[in-house]
């Protein structure tokens, strides 16, 4: 499946899956919305638009890979499997619950389509690096490896391990984004412990750099165009984002980063997602 | 019993040994050889952990990854998660002893088939000291659903158990001794996952050992036939999962159990031996092993006497536990 959408209905598109990370959460009355909101776009132009993939066939063997580090923000790429046809949207709402598919962190052996089993932070990069070792070895170096980490997720040693081995080997078949939205649970990265300079980091390790507004579709999209055209190094895409995104009561405040909202919090944000944050009028809900 | 094809003479002053670990080493170019999935991955100890034939002969297929074990582990299960068999080696003092979580999370949870293979592992480390001499690897791996955990008692049974795992669906650990071990097993010698083979038969107690130990346990069965004893002696190369079958035939046959081993009892062979018989058949018993404290340098045969892991003191605490019957 590769349908190709309007950088307008794919922005919709990121505005439906948002909603439902909403509904999702308050359903589950636990989880984290911060990073999901805020890698909504990241994760629509994945599914939509950037992405090799096949909701029908999730092993299908000509595949692009998704690793998804930060697994604590699996919500939004529930909603967005969801939403591209693997799995029923009605299922969202069983997220966290017992028997559900949906585990509060993702399981792989419980849901087709997942790559990895994530959650305890800094080893997806690594297992990307794996991955993608493993196509090289097996010539199908035409299959993309693309992986997601969270900011405050760098503060794991595990990934500097990956950065150093992937700059070695010069794995230009991985594409790393990593959603830099300042935040983590105990505070602001740069207090809990800074990340700057970011950019100097990796490239003293030997990758290429790109840094975009992650919650610029189409700039998410350009970039992983660029990504794939530069072959001298590997590339990271660091985009940066807002926590929260598209709930104003949400947005930069790292208090909302593993909190579910409430009922009436939930309709709050609803409402504001519906209506662009009242920049359109909305006719209900 | 069926013929073990046991060496001839394991009392002979001259027996032939070799480190355990060499044996992993032709496994590992032997199971690379059948399979081209199979890759090799390794934390700056290439030759320690005799992965070095294999890197020579398969270049392309060995990952240098440095001092990062975490990294092993996780790369291994990216790899593995596109069809490939990585064998991923350390000392165990750092894989699994530093990469625990990535191993649960990402080999066992994933349920992705990944091969650690544990290196100096034990006591036998001598001179390098407690930092070195890992203990704990048989408990921290067989706590681990969709793990299985192997330590052959020789170079011979290791190489029979690197291609068993080259195999197998899912992630496997292997320990393996740094020094010279006698080798007691033949080409063959039975080796199947999840069998403990008798190696010795006997009637009055039951000696379960693994890894090193065995050959100390055959030893003192030897010693304990000239006061007319008669153990029998059960080798558990696999730990996990247990050849519950054997074991509890042996020991309703016995009546008494003794394990040994070269690491902590809590957790290890001994506490596996004692949780199933606990629940399944109640019996007096003894474990051999380290008794919760760490080890320290030295020559390892030192350490051995010192710590009790030898065929005279299993022999001793066989006497106790047959008084103890009377």
């Amino acid at each position: 499946m590769r349908q190709l959408f309007s950088i307008e209905a794919l922005e919709l598109k990121a505005n439906d899956i948002r909603r439902d990370i909403i509904k999702m959460l308050e359903q589950a009355g636990s989880g984290h919305p911060g990073g999901s909101l805020g890698q909504a776009d990241i994760f629509t132009a994945l599914y939509f638009n950037i992405l090799k993939h096949d909701p029908q066939n999730p092993d299908w063997d000509e595949r692009d890979i998704l690793v998804q580090s930060n697994g604590h923000t699996c919500p939004v790429r529930y909603a967005a499997m969801a939403h591209a046809g693997y799995f029923p949207r009605s299922e969202l709402l069983t997220l966290r619950q017992f028997g559900s598919r949906l585990q509060g962190h993702p399981e792989r052996t419980r849901l087709p389509g997942l790559e990895t089993t994530s959650g305890p932070l800094g080893s997806g990069l690594s297992q990307a690096a794996g991955m993608a070792l493993a196509l090289r070895m097996n010539n199908q170096q035409h299959r993309w490896v693309y992986v997601t980490t969270g900011d405050g997720e760098l503060n794991e040693g595990n990934i500097w391990e990956a950065v150093m081995l992937i700059g070695k080997y010069k794995l230009t078949n991985l594409i790393a984004i990593v959603d830099r939205n300042n935040i983590q649970i105990d505070g602001p990265t740069e207090v809990v412990m800074p990340l700057e300079d970011l950019r100097a980091k990796w490239e003293a390790f030997g990758w290429h750099v790109l840094e975009i507004d992650g919650n610029d579709i189409e700039a998410v999209i350009d970039a992983a165009g660029m990504a794939k055209a530069i072959v001298e190094k590997p590339v990271v895409i660091i985009a940066h984002t807002i926590p929260g995104k598209g709930v104003d009561f949400m947005e930069y405040d790292f208090h909302w980063h593993g909190v579910a909202p409430n009922h009436e919090q939930a309709k709050i944000a609803l409402k504001e997602i519906h209506t662009l944050q009242g920049k359109i009028r909305s006719e209900g809900e | 019993m069926s013929d073990m094809h046991l060496i001839q003479g394991i009392r002979a002053k001259d027996i032939r040994s070799e480190p355990i670990r060499a044996g992993f080493g032709r496994g590992l170019v032997e199971a690379a050889r059948r399979s081209e999935d199979v890759v090799g991955i390794c934390a700056d100890l290439t030759d320690s952990t005799k992965m070095g034939d294999f890197a020579k002969a398969f270049p392309e297929r060995f990952i240098e990854a440095g001092i990062a074990e975490q990294n092993i582990a996780t790369v291994g299960a990216g790899l593995a998660a596109l069809g490939k068999v990585p064998f991923v080696t350390s000392y165990a003092a750092f894989s699994p002893g530093r990469n625990w979580e990535q191993i649960r999370t990402t080999a066992c949870l994933n349920d992705r088939p990944v091969k650690f293979v544990g290196s100096h592992a034990g006591l036998s480390v001598g001179p390098d000291g407690a930092t070195h001499q890992v203990l704990e690897d048989i408990a921290l791996m067989r706590v681990m659903p969709n793990m299985k955990v192997f330590a052959p008692c020789d170079s011979v049974e290791a190489e029979k158990i690197t291609l068993a795992m080259a195999t197998d669906p899912q992630p496997n650990y292997m320990r393996l001794a740094r020094e010279a071990t006698p080798i007691i097993t033949t080409g063959k010698t039975p080796f199947e996952i999840g069998k403990a083979q008798i190696f010795h038969e006997g009637s009055d107690l039951t000696i379960i050992a693994t890894g090193t130990m065995t050959y100390h346990a055959l030893i003192a069965a030897d010693m304990l036939k000239k006061d007319n004893i008669h153990a029998e002696v059960i080798h558990v190369a696999t730990i996990k999962p247990l050849d519950e079958k054997t074991i509890l035939a042996s020991i309703k046959k016995t009546g008494l159990v003794l394990t040994a081993e070269e690491g902590q009892i809590a957790g290890g062979l001994g506490g596996a031996i004692a949780e199933l018989t606990a629940e399944k058949y109640p019996i007096l018993m003894r474990r051999i092993g380290m008794k919760d404290h760490f080890g320290e340098s030295g020559d390892p045969s030192e350490l051995f006497e010192h710590f009790g892991l030898t065929a005279t003191h299993i022999a001793l605490v066989a006497h106790q536990l047959l008084e103890k019957k009377r």
